[in-house]
């Protein structure tokens, strides 16, 4: 309120007499205007935002600086929490496991949607209905895709589903998510399908936006289909399969679902990534307590690697597309 | 929704370049709007060499066939498996209805046991309260910047979008900690709906969806009305908000379905079973429920956002290009 009428009244009169800057000066000047309407229309953005927003941001900065547990005052730590994080020997397992995840989510998510959605462009008839299939996994609440492979496909014993197809081509029963080696793999699997269908639909619309005329040159040229998209579709979509690349490794990085509710972190902490370790920290630990600070400080360190990542990735990737 | 994981935020910043580009495209594509207009990479003459339009169809075939089986299948076995006797889907899950059709599972997820009904009443009330919550601070925050443009707007709008590019894991701990001392209101708010519903309004991408549509609204419009006597309220309650069904409805659809999605934020401040949505209930009622029973509730809680999504298709796969999760 009063930053606004300041400013207002710093600037030079622009137009009206010394009677009209001291009305545009005083608080009645200022409802006149409208100032108290716009302050009214911008409360609710203001009260929300900044209580659940914007203060909590600077919150956390805080509390990973503090020791709290709501039994005594917050006590000031400095680095400790910091400290604690970096020494506690599931950190180490934690990020491998999230960086094991977030490759593993690349390799089968990554490609996939591109090839998919390139093929569906191309569909002549009922192309609503291939995007309608596509999409059907991803409006599939969360909670309930990962319960459904857990108790459906992912079942171990021989008469599970996915065990049963591969019974007819006689492959033996997995264990899925009950062995450490093959539980990383399954939610990957599991996080691939749900999300899939999303990154398809980006692609589909970044696809109908290159322009024809670009295909109509490249045949001019000589280029057939496999030419034109590798140098007029794979070219035009440069940009945005840079963006879902980062975002893809954002959104991996934070994975909480499905290694929380499959496998708890399980077995032998094979799947305890970083969001579970901070979960963990705060609202778990196994003396009782809860280890907010601990829990803050792992979650501004994650933030700030994601962070510098994000501005490297797009520093290097700018230099490409320059050369 | 600043609730956790949710990927929208980083979407809008995906879809963002991408309208310039489909205008600039539209306005190209009028000269030759017959030649050009439906082309793809595969040009006309292409399609009428019969070997390449063999592979073409075979390969749309095998892909139809794939799209069936990964995005239908799944769901179609969840019904199948809701109406079948637990025995059967434990010894022979891909049957399809090797002993008829049983009805008790969905009976049991709704009888006094598993008591699914007040879970999916729960979830219809966040999912209310959410939408009433964005909806006020979207449209009104939207109505402020973009329209009536305050001196401080632009710090504002500033502000708001800064918190895309906060990750909503640092938002976890410090937003829990002010659920249960919250900073104006001052009793905890845990075990209430308001602990989901308020934080949800702090949704940057609602807001910035609403003043970009806003931004498209004619300004003679607002001119016409001001000369005619209409202030800031009437202005926004008469002629703004009847203008912007559109965006509402794309506000109200995603508030919707993200209250069906969200799980760790209702997981967090909803400890008590009574109030708690399908979301958080499922994964404790898996634990301890009969396996045909558990699928029966996993059905149940799927029906509305399929429904949502088969009215509203345009809205998710078209409609400002809400794309998707880009996790995984």
């Amino acid at each position: 309120m009063t930053t606004s009428t300041e400013r207002v009244g710093t600037r030079p009169a622009v137009s009206g007499g010394a009677a009209r800057g001291a009305e545009r000066r005083s608080p009645l000047g200022w409802v006149k205007r409208g100032g108290f309407a716009n302050f009214i229309f911008i409360l609710p953005l203001l009260l929300i935002f900044g209580i659940f927003s914007w203060w909590p941001i600077i919150d956390s900065v805080i509390i990973s600086v503090q020791h709290t547990n709501f039994v005594a005052a917050p006590t000031f730590v400095g680095w400790n929490n910091f400290v604690f994080v970096l020494h506690d020997p599931l950190f180490l397992t934690a990020v491998k496991n999230t960086g094991y995840f977030a490759l593993l989510a690349l390799i089968f998510g990554y490609p996939l949607p591109l090839v998919l959605a390139v093929l569906m462009s191309e569909v002549k008839r009922a192309k609503g209905l291939f995007s309608v299939l596509a999409y059907i996994p991803v409006v599939v609440p969360p909670v309930v895709s990962v319960l459904l492979w857990k108790v459906g496909f992912y079942d171990a014993s021989a008469t599970g589903v996915f065990n049963s197809i591969l019974g007819w081509v006689g492959i033996p029963p997995q264990p899925w998510i009950q062995d450490p080696a093959s539980a990383m793999p399954s939610l990957v699997l599991e996080a691939t399908w749900a999300a899939a269908g999303g990154t398809i639909i980006i692609y589909l619309a970044a696809l109908t936006n290159v322009a024809p005329e670009l295909y109509d040159a490249a045949e001019v040229d000589g280029a057939g289909i496999w030419k034109k998209i590798w140098h007029v579709t794979l070219p035009q979509l440069r940009g945005i399969l840079l963006i879902t690349f980062i975002l893809q490794i954002i959104g991996t990085a934070q994975v909480f679902l499905e290694p929380f509710l499959f496998t708890a972190g399980g077995p032998v902490n094979s799947t305890t990534t970083v969001l579970l370790l901070i979960y963990q920290y705060a609202f778990q630990s196994s003396d009782g307590g809860s280890n907010y600070g601990a829990a803050t400080a792992l979650s501004l360190m994650l933030a700030g690697f994601l962070a510098i990542l994000s501005w490297v990735y797009f520093r290097v990737t700018r230099n490409w597309s320059q050369n | 929704m600043t609730t956790l994981n949710d990927p929208l935020e980083d979407r809008f910043v995906v879809q963002a370049p991408e309208v310039g580009k489909a205008r600039r495209r539209r306005r190209g594509g009028v000269e030759n709007e017959e030649v050009g207009r439906d082309r793809g990479i595969v040009s006309s003459s292409d399609w009428k060499r019969p070997r390449i339009r063999f592979s073409l169809t075979t390969a749309h075939a095998i892909l139809l066939v794939l799209l069936v089986i990964f995005g239908l299948l799944p769901i179609l076995w969840l019904v199948k498996s809701a109406l079948t006797p637990t025995q059967d889907t434990l010894t022979a899950p891909i049957a399809v209805f090797p002993h008829g059709i049983d009805w008790n599972n969905l009976v049991a997820a709704v009888g006094p046991n598993v008591q699914i009904g007040i879970y999916f009443l729960n979830t219809v009330w966040v999912a209310m309260g959410n939408w009433a919550v964005q909806i006020v601070v979207a449209t009104t925050g939207g109505f402020a910047l973009s329209v009536l443009k305050p001196k401080y707007g632009r710090v504002v709008s500033g502000m708001v979008l800064a918190t895309l590019f906060v990750p909503a894991v640092v938002l976890l701990v410090p937003l829990y900690l002010t659920i249960l001392h919250p900073l104006v209101i001052g009793s905890s708010m845990l075990n209430t709906f308001w602990a989901v519903w308020l934080p949800s309004g702090a949704s940057a991408f609602n807001v910035l969806l609403v003043m970009r549509f806003f931004d498209s609204l004619p300004r003679e419009i607002f001119e016409a009305a001001e000369t005619d006597g209409a202030g800031p309220f009437r202005l926004f309650w008469s002629i703004i908000l009847p203008m912007s069904r559109p965006v509402i409805g794309v506000v109200t659809v995603f508030a919707i379905i993200n209250a069906w999605k969200d799980f760790l934020w209702p997981l967090l401040v909803l400890p008590n079973v009574a109030v708690q949505p399908l979301s958080v209930r499922l994964p404790q009622i898996a634990g301890q429920t009969d396996l045909g029973v558990l699928i029966a509730a996993l059905a149940i809680s799927t029906v509305i956002p399929i429904l949502l999504f088969l009215a509203f298709q345009k809205t998710f796969l078209s409609g400002g290009g809400f794309g998707g999760a880009v996790k995984g």
